[in-house]
């Protein structure tokens, strides 16, 4: 067993994401969403005004969009108070941008990462890594090797200041546009933080960039950004994971992604979630892709009191390639909605979706997917596969396809299946030895396994003990 | 040396009060071979689902014992006077698996995403931390905290002191395929996931050779396999007994298998009791007049 894993394995799961820190913030805005609000976030980032304007425009569209409801079987927001929210917490880091030199992290936040086990996780086939608190990354680092091949990664803030026209022309332009969705306007107009990763032409950045989002503070929200640009045959493996907390009130998280995958160009995206069970997991993620790119989405949602979260592609160019490979648990009084989209506009391009579910205690998980093949998107190929896995009668998992085909020439397969936990699973594992918590728990680990089998071994590892941390008691 | 005793065993199904089982008595000891043979539906695959704990089938009267000497298993653990004899409906599956109760499955489950490698250590492990927990002495169980599971996830397997380790397992694991004449694929592939038929019964006979029982109950591990397999699975069992002592009950139709594992005695199962019992002799008799035989001369009816 390599040290890693051992060090994952010193500290106790539930502590280290049950914990929260004494709040220690530089700057905090007040509650709601006003142009006051807006204005104070900018000017304690030394924005410049281009980047002032676009927040005060989506600001602008977010107060004229309804909120979704014409949704089928949407999940329930009525407790959600945008107004309520306090969008945006500095925490007193001394470099605004900031440090690179773990040791100089205050220790209440090297204590909250080192408990998340970063940034052991860099040390080991991480090409760079950073990690935000609250709204400000307060980390970050890239091996030099990558650095001198012309990758960037760095935060987000860092990136509107130092790669200007890169930002101008790619942050919630044509991928993300604030008029996306009511929550895609909300985020452009007071995102904060996040990851910038620009990987130059034929550039392949063979370790995972790794990215950690931290919620530490009651009744915030958080809003990072992230924006991927792999220029023509590059390659690069984004990882983030999130955590954040218990506390009375709700939190929100709306972050924002945009990945720009060039000619030949293969990006994987992949996340691990868990939120608290009392967080609004409301997101926007889209990839365009370009001839004979590839796109590859791998998530993993544990937390959060209500996700909705679908990943989109839009298949651009000619044989261009999309996989989503997407697993929720939902236990008590969760409600995960998450899934798919995918566009396939020019001939030749396919996309595989594998979606698995797992609901208990009463949780709800929905699929819930959109595939749309285009007029003229001749010989392109669709398959999706839902898998759900259910472990009571109370528990509940819809699946809600949707598949828009324009073109004849096309291939589409779809496939569902909903199960309950098998008792006969149950009793060929106890019958070899294994109590009925851990057979339970074998049975999902299998379950989920093609999606651990996607993430570097540390992920898999804590994908799989979230899991079973998720499970523990919960089982009749 | 082990002994497994079921007496005036009666049972039906959990959810209903269908009686399959109305008065089963029967023995069997480490090293020896039983045969229970019987038409569709006389109560077989419940005798061993019940022996093993499936949890559809409540027994409303007789006992399942299990007697066991003190040097049952190995050394390492003493066995108290007053725990040699264990009342099974008293125990959980996995607790009768420690204690050396083994069930091969007629229709064994596949079980997607799950190596046979992790499957199989993570077995062991669990049986030999629970017989620990089943054997320790009453002072030592309350010191001994909650059972807090696997170190690990069951992916990763159990990584305390005195358990089986990765690289000692694939010894183990190795060793007994190639004795079973298994492609070492199979140490890779997920459990019973895409077997044939016949894999899935080499598969039970290979849990089993790794597992060490004291007792195996091979629920008609004969069925659906051609002439070539049906050999390779014998061999198995009898190596069970020969080599490790296992006492087998041979859940089966046809006297087919019993050409290749010689069985010490056989039963006839009619209507949910033991109708009669013999040497090997009325294997061959059942097969050559059916179960008519036995039917009239229980019943005395025409």
């Amino acid at each position: 067993m390599s040290s890693d894993q051992d060090h994952l394995k010193e500290t106790d799961t539930e502590a280290r994401f049950e914990f929260k820190k004494e709040e220690n913030a530089a700057v905090r805005s007040g509650k709601g969403l006003t142009e006051e609000v807006i204005r104070m976030i900018s000017d304690d980032k030394d924005e410049p005004d281009w980047m002032l304007e676009r927040r005060l425009r989506a600001l602008e569209q977010y107060h004229n969009m309804p909120m979704p409801s014409d949704w089928p079987g949407m999940p329930d927001l009525s407790e959600l108070d945008v107004e309520e929210i306090i969008p945006y917490i500095r925490p007193d880091v001394d470099k605004r941008e900031g440090v690179d030199d773990w040791t100089e992290l205050p220790d209440e936040i090297k204590d909250t990462f080192d408990k998340l086990g970063i940034p052991e996780a860099e040390k080991n086939a991480l090409s760079g890594v950073g990690a935000q608190y609250e709204s400000e990354v307060v980390y970050q680092n890239m091996q030099e090797q990558w650095e001198e091949k012309g990758v960037i990664f760095c935060n987000m803030d860092e990136a509107v200041r130092e790669h200007p026209e890169l930002v101008k022309e790619h942050f919630m332009t044509t991928c993300v546009p604030p008029s996306d969705n009511k929550f895609a306007a909300l985020h452009g107009a007071v995102w904060s933080g996040g990851s910038f990763v620009y990987v130059p032409e034929d550039v392949t950045v063979e370790m995972p960039v790794q990215a950690y989002f931290r919620m530490n503070s009651e009744g915030m929200g958080q809003f990072e950004h992230t924006l991927i640009i792999a220029e023509e045959g590059s390659e690069v493996h984004y990882i983030e994971g999130c955590s954040a907390p218990k506390y009375g009130t709700h939190n929100l998280h709306s972050g924002g992604v945009e990945v720009f995958v060039g000619e030949d160009a293969h990006v994987q995206y992949s996340t691990v979630q868990n939120w608290s069970k009392n967080t609004f997991n409301l997101n926007t993620k889209r990839a365009i892709c370009e001839e004979n790119g590839t796109m590859e989405w791998v998530s993993g949602s544990m937390g959060s009191k209500v996700t909705m979260l679908y990943p989109c592609t839009i298949l651009k160019g000619r044989g261009s390639t999309d996989t989503h490979i997407t697993i929720a648990l939902a236990g008590e009084g969760q409600d995960i909605d998450t899934g798919a989209k995918v566009y396939h506009n020019a001939p030749e391009t396919s996309s595989t979706i594998e979606s698995k579910s797992i609901s208990k205690d009463g949780g709800r998980t929905n699929y819930r997917g959109l595939v749309h093949i285009a007029d003229g998107a001749e010989n392109s190929s669709t398959a999706v596969e839902c898998d759900a896995l259910m472990f009571d009668n109370e528990s509940t998992s819809d699946t809600m396809p949707y598949m828009e085909i324009e073109e004849s020439k096309v291939d589409v397969a779809h496939e569902a299946t909903v199960g309950k936990i098998g008792d006969e699973d149950i009793f060929y594992l106890q019958s070899r030895g294994l109590d009925d918590d851990d057979a339970k728990k074998m049975i999902v680990a299998g379950f989920i396994e093609p999606i651990t089998e996607e993430l570097p071994i540390e992920y898999a590892v804590e994908l799989n003990r979230l899991i079973e941390l998720e499970m523990e008691g919960s089982l009749g | 040396m082990a002994r497994l005793e079921l007496s005036n065993l009666h049972a039906e199904v959990a959810e209903g009060d269908e009686k399959i089982l109305e008065g089963v008595d029967l023995e069997v000891q480490s090293g020896e071979i039983h045969a229970l043979m019987g038409p569709n539906g006389s109560g077989k695959s419940t005798t061993a689902k019940v022996i093993a704990g499936h949890p559809a089938y409540e027994v409303t009267e007789g006992e399942v014992l299990l007697h066991l000497e003190d040097e049952e298993f190995g050394e390492d653990i003493e066995i108290d006077e007053d725990q040699r004899t264990w009342n099974l409906l008293d125990l959980d599956p996995n607790e009768r698996a420690a204690l050396g109760i083994f069930l091969g499955f007629q229709y064994p489950a596949e079980i997607e995403g799950v190596t046979m490698t992790n499957f199989l250590r993570t077995a062991l492990n669990a049986k030999i931390e629970e017989r620990e927990e089943l054997f320790e002495d009453e002072e030592g169980a309350e010191e001994e905290e909650e059972d807090e599971g696997f170190e690990n996830s069951p992916m990763e397997g159990p990584a305390d002191d005195g358990e089986v380790g990765v690289a000692e397992f694939q010894g183990i694991l190795q060793e007994k395929m190639e004795q079973l004449e298994m492609d070492e694929k199979f140490a890779q592939r997920y459990l019973n996931a895409g077997f044939s038929g016949g894999e899935k019964k080499q598969n039970e006979v290979l849990q089993a050779a790794i597992l060490e029982p004291s007792i195996a109950v091979l629920d008609e591990i004969d069925s659906g396999l051609d002439i070539d397999r049906l050999q390779d699975v014998s061999n198995g069992i009898n190596a069970l007994r020969d080599e490790q002592g296992t006492g087998i009950l041979q859940i089966t139709h046809y006297q087919r298998i019993l050409d290749y594992v010689e069985p010490d005695h056989v039963h006839v199962m009619l209507d949910g009791q033991i109708a009669k019992s013999g040497g090997p002799e009325l294997a061959e008799k059942l097969e050559d007049k059916g179960y008519d035989w036995v039917r009239d001369e229980v019943y005395g009816t025409a």
